[in-house]
């Protein structure tokens, strides 16, 4: 399936549809712990990581937490 | 009425007919609150201090060190040791002794953040950690006080502007910190020192456009650029209907501290 991520285009072999879980590791996204995911224009759950899957066509922003600009511990 | 030193001082902002004699003094009569006289801080602060911007309030309870001198461009090597908050009083003071700079040398927390942004028209988040970019967020949306939202990581930067009720507010996009025990220890920090001066500014625009009322403020999208690349890239941010602060059945009524928030070092160390 193809895929928009970040605004790129994106191909997924093999494969018709995948859950957003299952997305974050395909695409060997570091810290998803981190990361908000965007599908359509709507911000998901976390909880439905799992459960709301993407299919062919789909829009996703993977949006990252950012710290401010002092940099000391 | 504007005296003839400040038409003469304000003359390239009173020739754009975005602003004008009417909009240089509503920019007088402006109030913003700049929270963290830091990397973020520092840019906006020299900026709106020189666009005449009538009061500025600087909140922060640290002290100059020479690891800030990098970037935090408001501070100088003498400043060592001193108050940011003094510091850039007298930098600011210097550029422009026709405003007015209110300092609170203090941190914000739950206990203390409302009595600081009221009566202010715009905040800027210059912070550099998680329970005060919630707490921030948070306050100023309970308060119905605009916001820019900055964050900086790295080679990165992401910033957004938040009109309370009207736009998607910081716990649209990130409910809650993320987990403090997700991500181990503090390590050593990074930052290339221009990358704040780029976002701070950005913050400080969307405070001057604000009090002008011109043009369209940062809302509803996230800008998010990327030094390295040189890349400048916009997501559409809808408000969240299951936002815990401005969703239709919020959980947070009131203020407290995110006491559990990862640093920006654990963050770093990815």
């Amino acid at each position: 399936m193809n895929l928009t991520v970040n605004g790129k285009k994106t191909v997924i072999a093999d494969k018709e549809s995948l859950s957003i879980s299952g997305l974050l590791g395909e695409l060997d996204v570091s810290d998803p712990l981190y990361v908000t995911v965007e599908l359509n224009g709507d911000i998901l759950e976390r909880i439905n990581f799992d459960n709301i899957v993407v299919r062919d066509g789909d829009e996703i922003e993977f949006l990252y937490f950012m710290g401010g600009g002092r940099g000391q511990c | 009425m504007l005296t003839d030193e400040q038409i003469e001082r304000y003359q390239r902002h009173i020739a754009l007919k975005e602003v004008g004699g009417k909009g240089q003094q509503k920019l007088l009569n402006g109030r913003v609150l700049i929270i963290g006289a830091g990397g973020l801080g520092a840019p906006a602060a020299l900026y709106l201090a020189a666009a005449g911007v009538g009061t500025i309030g600087l909140v922060d309870g640290d002290s100059v060190d020479l690891t800030n001198l990098q970037r935090q461009v408001i501070h100088f090597t003498p400043d060592i040791g001193k108050a940011k908050v003094v510091s850039a009083r007298e930098k600011m003071a210097a550029i422009n002794p026709g405003i007015k700079v209110n300092t609170y040398q203090e941190w914000v927390h739950a206990d203390n953040i409302m009595g600081i942004i009221r009566g202010y028209d715009f905040v800027i988040d210059g912070t550099d950690n998680f329970a005060a970019k919630f707490l921030i967020n948070d306050a100023c949306v309970l308060a119905g006080i605009p916001y820019s939202h900055a964050g900086i990581l790295r080679f990165d930067g992401q910033t957004i502007t938040v009109r309370p009720g009207q736009s998607a507010c910081y716990r649209c996009i990130f409910p809650s910190p993320p987990p403090k025990d997700a991500i181990p220890t503090c390590s050593q920090a990074g930052v290339i020192g221009v990358l704040p001066g780029v976002l701070g500014l950005i913050q400080a625009t969307e405070a001057i456009k604000f009090l002008l009322g011109k043009g369209e403020l940062l809302t509803g999208r996230m800008l998010i650029y990327n030094a390295l690349q040189m890349s400048f890239d916009v997501v559409q941010i809808k408000k969240n209907p299951k936002c815990p602060l401005c969703g239709e059945t919020p959980s947070i009524k009131e203020l407290k501290d995110e006491v559990d928030a990862v640093t920006i070092c654990d963050l770093e160390k990815r």
